[in-house]
C-alpha cells in the first residue's frame, strides 16, 4: 500500500540525513521526499511517500517518531487528506504541436510560463496521478525535460500537524 | 568566569559525577587533555586502542548503573571507536563518546584526520552532535547524559572541533536539560495493565520470557517478586541472565539459538507468554513463521514502542520502564482478589518438568582432555557464583552462559546483538574499575582474545587484577561447529594457527601466565588465580578442540528443531 506520511522536525542540519538513513539502513522504500521550513522557522516539514505493508508502516512511523529530532509524525493516509505535486514540464513546441500543446495545457489546467521559438515550459500541479496522465496525454517524444517536487500533503478539516503541548 | 570549551567539557563530566573517563589522546582533543591534566576529580584511563576504551567505558557502565564516558581524537581515533559504539547501540547500553574534530574551518577540506564523524556513526548512536559554538557545548554535554541514560538507553556522541575547544566563553552547567520532540513513554497505560494481569491468570500454559531490559531498568527485584507470586516458569535471554535468580527452581535456563530444550519449549508451546523487556531477537526465537505456528497470546513490556510488533505481533503492549511497570503490576495483582490457579497449570509445569528430565546441557566428562564446560562450572563453584563475568563471542561465551548461574543482574557482561569479538578483556578493565575487589573473569577463546590482547598493559598500567579464562581450543570454535553442521566439514579458515604462547606472553606484559593441560589441574589452577588477588591472571585452557555448544536451534529453524548431542 502506498501512504503518505508527514512529519515536523526540528529545522536542523543533518535532520534530513537521519529521515533519510533510517530509510536506508531498514530498507524501507522512498518514492518521494520533501522538506522545507514552515511559518515557525525552527520546525521542517517533511512530506515522504513510501510503500509497504501495514505493518511496515507501523514500524516507519514508530522508527521515525523515535529519531531525536523528529517532533511529529502522521500518517496523512490514515484518514481524509489532500495531495499535491508541482510539476515543470518542457516539450518541443513547433508547428501543428504548438497549438496542440497549448490545448493540452489548459484542459489539465496547466500554465505555460516560458516559451521561446521551439519550446514550451508548462507548469503543472495537482495529485501525482493527475501528473502522469498529463505525461500520457501529451506525445512523448516531444518532451524535452521534466522535474516533480514530489507529493506534499495535508490533513483534510481539523486533522492538523502541529506541535502538541505535553 | 569565562573558561575554554574544553575546560567547560571537563567541567561538565565533573557535574555528571563522572569517576573514569576511557580514552586514547590525539591532535584534536589536545585542549580536552590539557583540562585534564589540570584536575583530579575525573579520572581517565589510558587504553591501548580506542575500540577498547569504547568497551571499557560499556563494561563499566554495564556492571553499574553509570553512564560510561570515553573520549577520543578524530579520524582514526573515531573509526577505531565505531565497533565499541555500535557494540553499545546493539544493546542499549548509556554512553557518551566525546571526540575531537579538526577545527570548524577545516571542516569539508579532507583535512588531516578529518571523518564525518556525525555521519559514520549516525547508524549506531541513539543521537549525537557537532557542537559549532563553544556557547553550546555545556547544554550539548547536559543533553548527550540525558539522552543516552532515559529511555531506552544508548551511546550519544558529542563531536568537538578543535578550535571549539579552545574558544572562550561564560559557563554555566544547566541544571536540566529538555528536549521537546524526546519524551519517552515510562508508565503503561493503566488499562492495558490489567488487560495483561487478567490474561496471565487465565492462563494454563503461561511463560514469562525476560531480555536486557530487565537488567537496564534495574527491575530484578520487582521481576522476582512477580515471578513468585505468579508461580509461572520464567527464560531469560542471553542479555538478560541474572535478571532472575538462575539457581531458582522456577527459572528454566536460557532460551534461544543455544537455550535449554525445556525453556525453549515452554516459550514455543506457551498459551500467554510475557515477555519483559525481550525484544523477540532472531537468535532467541527463531524463525518467525515456526514461532506463530503455535496461537498464543503475547504480553509485552518495552521502553521503547518500536520493538512492540516488531518482528511478532503482540496482543498487549505495556509501553514503559519495565520497573515502572512491574511495580505497577504487582500492585494490581496484591490488591486483587483473583490469583494464580495453582491447580490449572500444574498439568504445564509437569510437562516442562519432563522437557527438564531431558537434560540438555548434559556433557560428557573426559580424564584425559579438558571439557570447556568443566572448566566454567569450576568456575562457578570457586567464585561461589559470585564473580562479574564478562565474555567474548564464541562458543565460550555459550558455555558462559549455560554454565555459570547468575543470581543477581550486572554481572553477566557480553555483546550480546552485536557479537563483538574483542569486547571481552577492555569490558571487564571497566568492570573490574567500578567494582574494585571484586572477582572479575574473562572467559574468552584464542580468537577473540587477540582482537584487544592489546589491553593487557593498560591492566598492567591500571594494576587490574583480572582473571582471564581462555578456553583454548585452537579453533575460531563457533566458526568450527558451524562448518562442521552444514558446510560438511570445510573447515575453512577457522584454524588458528601459530597461537603465541600465552604464557610468556602475559609475562611480558608483567602478568602471571599459567597453561592447564589436564582435567585434573582446572580446579587448582583457578583457585590459585583467584587467590592471587593483585595479580591479574592469564590462565590458557586447553580445551577439547572437537567440543560443540548443545542444545543447538540451527539459524532460520523453529525453536522446538533443537539439535541435541545425541543427535550428531
Ligand atoms: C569481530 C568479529 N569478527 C568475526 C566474528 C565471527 N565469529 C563469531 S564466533 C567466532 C569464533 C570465535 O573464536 P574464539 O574466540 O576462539 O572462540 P570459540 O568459539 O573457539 O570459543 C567468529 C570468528 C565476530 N563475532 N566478531
Amino acid at each position: 500500500m502506498r501512504h503518505i506520511v508527514s512529519l515536523l522536525m526540528e529545522n536542523e542540519a543533518g535532520a534530513l540525513s537521519r529521515v533519510a538513513g533510517l530509510f536506508s539502513a531498514r530498507g524501507y522504500n522512498i518514492e518521494s521526499l520533501t522538506v522545507a521550513p514552515t511559518e515557525d522557522e525552527t520546525l521542517s516539514r517533511m512530506t515522504i511517500v513510501t510503500r509497504g505493508s501495514e505493518e511496515v508502516i507501523e514500524q516507519i512511523t514508530k522508527q521515525l517518531n523515535k529519531l531525536i529530532e523528529v517532533v511529529e509524525v502522521m500518517d496523512l493516509s490514515e484518514g481524509e487528506h489532500i495531495e499535491r505535486e508541482l510539476m515543470l514540464v518542457k516539450v518541443r513546441a513547433e508547428g501543428a504541436a504548438r497549438d496542440e500543446m497549448k490545448r493540452m495545457t489548459d484542459i489539465f489546467r496547466g500554465r505555460i510560463i516560458d516559451v521561446s521559438d521551439r519550446t514550451y515550459t508548462i507548469e503543472l500541479t495537482g495529485a501525482g496521478t493527475k501528473l502522469d496522465s498529463f505525461l500520457q496525454a501529451i506525445d512523448r517524444t516531444l518532451i524535452l525535460e521534466t522535474v516533480r517536487t514530489g507529493a506534499s500533503g495535508i490533513g483534510r478539516g481539523d486533522r492538523i500537524l502541529k506541535l502538541q503541548d505535553r | 568566569m569565562e573558561l575554554t570549551g574544553a575546560e567547560i567539557a571537563i567541567r561538565c563530566l565533573q557535574e555528571e559525577e563522572v569517576e573514569y573517563v576511557f580514552g586514547y589522546p590525539g591532535g584534536a582533543v589536545l585542549f580536552i587533555y590539557d583540562a585534564l591534566f589540570n584536575q583530579d576529580k575525573v579520572k581517565h584511563i589510558l587504553v591501548r586502542h580506542e575500540q577498547a576504551a569504547v568497551h571499557a567505558a560499556d563494561g563499566y557502565a554495564r556492571s553499574t548503573d553509570k553512564v560510561g564516558v570515553a573520549l577520543v581524537t578524530s579520524g582514526p581515533g573515531v573509526t577505531n571507536a565505531v565497533t565499541g559504539i555500535a557494540t553499545a547501540y546493539m544493546d542499549s547500553i548509556p554512553m557518551v563518546v566525546i571526540s575531537g574534530q579538526v577545527p570548524t574551518s577545516y571542516i569539508g577540506e579532507d583535512a588531516f584526520q578529518e571523518v564525518d564523524t556525525v555521519g559514520i556513526t549516525r547508524p549506531c548512536v541513539k543521537h549525537n552532535f557537532l557542537v559549532k559554538d563553544v556557547k553550546d557545548i555545556a547544554v550539548t554535554i547536559k543533553k548527550a547524559f540525558y539522552l543516552a541514560k532515559s529511555g531506552r538507553p544508548g551511546p550519544v556522541l558529542v563531536d568537538i572541533p578543535k578550535d571549539i575547544s579552545l574558544a572562550k566563553t561564560e559557563y554555566e552547567y544547566p541544571r536540566s536539560v529538555s528536549i521537546r520532540s524526546y519524551n519517552p513513554i515510562v508508565k503503561a497505560d493503566p488499562a492495558a495493565l490489567k488487560q495483561a494481569l487478567h490474561l496471565l491468570l487465565e492462563a494454563k500454559r503461561p511463560m514469562i520470557y525476560t531480555g536486557g531490559g530487565v537488567i537496564l531498568s534495574d527491575a530484578a527485584k520487582q521481576l522476582t517478586e512477580l515471578v513468585r507470586l505468579l508461580g509461572f516458569p520464567c527464560t531469560s535471554t542471553l542479555m538478560g541472565l541474572g535478571g532472575y535468580p538462575e539457581t531458582d527452581k522456577q527459572f528454566v535456563g536460557m532460551l534461544g539459538m543455544h537455550g535449554t530444550v525445556e525453556a525453549n519449549m515452554a516459550t514455543q508451546n506457551c498459551d500467554v507468554l510475557f515477555a519483559v523487556g525481550a525484544r523477540f531477537d532472531d537468535r532467541v526465537i527463531g524463525n518467525v513463521k515456526h514461532f506463530n505456528s503455535v496461537p498464543r497470546k503475547i504480553i509485552h513490556i518495552d521502553i521503547d514502542p518500536a520493538s512492540i510488533s516488531k518482528r511478532v505481533q503482540v496482543d498487549v503492549p505495556l509501553v514503559g520502564d519495565v520497573a515502572n511497570v512491574l511495580t505497577e503490576m504487582l500492585a494490581l495483582l496484591k490488591a486483587s482478589k483473583h490469583k494464580t490457579d495453582t491447580a490449572a497449570i500444574a498439568p504445564w509445569w509437569k510437562q516442562i518438568n519432563e522437557w527438564r528430565g531431558r537434560n540438555s546441557l548434559i556433557y560428557t566428562q573426559s580424564t584425559e582432555v579438558i571439557k570447556p564446560q568443566y572448566v566454567v562450572e569450576k568456575l562457578y563453584e570457586i567464585t561461589r557464583g559470585e564473580a562479574f563475568v564478562t565474555s567474548d563471542v564464541g562458543q565460550h561465551q555459550m558455555w558462559a552462559a549455560q554454565y555459570y548461574k547468575f543470581d543477581q543482574p550486572r554481572r553477566w557482561i557480553n555483546s550480546g546483538g552485536l557479537g563483538t569479538m574483542g569486547f571481552g578483556l577492555p569490558a571487564a578493565m571497566g568492570v573490574q574499575l567500578a567494582h574494585p575487589g571484586a572477582p572479575v573473569a574473562c572467559v574468552t577463546g584464542e580468537g577473540s582474545i587477540q582482537m584487544c590482547i592489546q589491553e593487557l598493559s593498560t591492566c598492567k598500567q591500571f594494576h587490574l587484577p583480572i582473571k582471564v579464562i581462555a578456553l583454548n581450543n585452537r579453533y575460531l570454535g563457533m566458526v568450527r561447529q558451524w562448518q562442521e553442521f552444514f558446510h560438511g566439514n570445510r573447515y575453512a579458515e577457522s584454524y588458528m594457527d601459530a597461537l603465541p604462547d600465552f604464557v610468556k606472553l602475559a609475562e611480558a606484559y608483567g602478568h602471571v601466565g599459567i597453561k592447564i593441560e589436564k582435567p585434573s589441574e582446572v580446579e587448582d589452577a583457578l583457585k590459585e588465580a583467584f587467590a592471587r588477588k593483585d595479580d591479574l591472571v592469564f590462565m590458557d585452557f586447553r580445551t577439547d578442540p572437537t567440543e560443540n555448544v548443545f542444545p543447538m536451534v540451527p539459524g532460520g529453524k523453529g525453536l522446538s528443531d533443537v539439535l541435541m548431542a545425541e543427535d550428531i
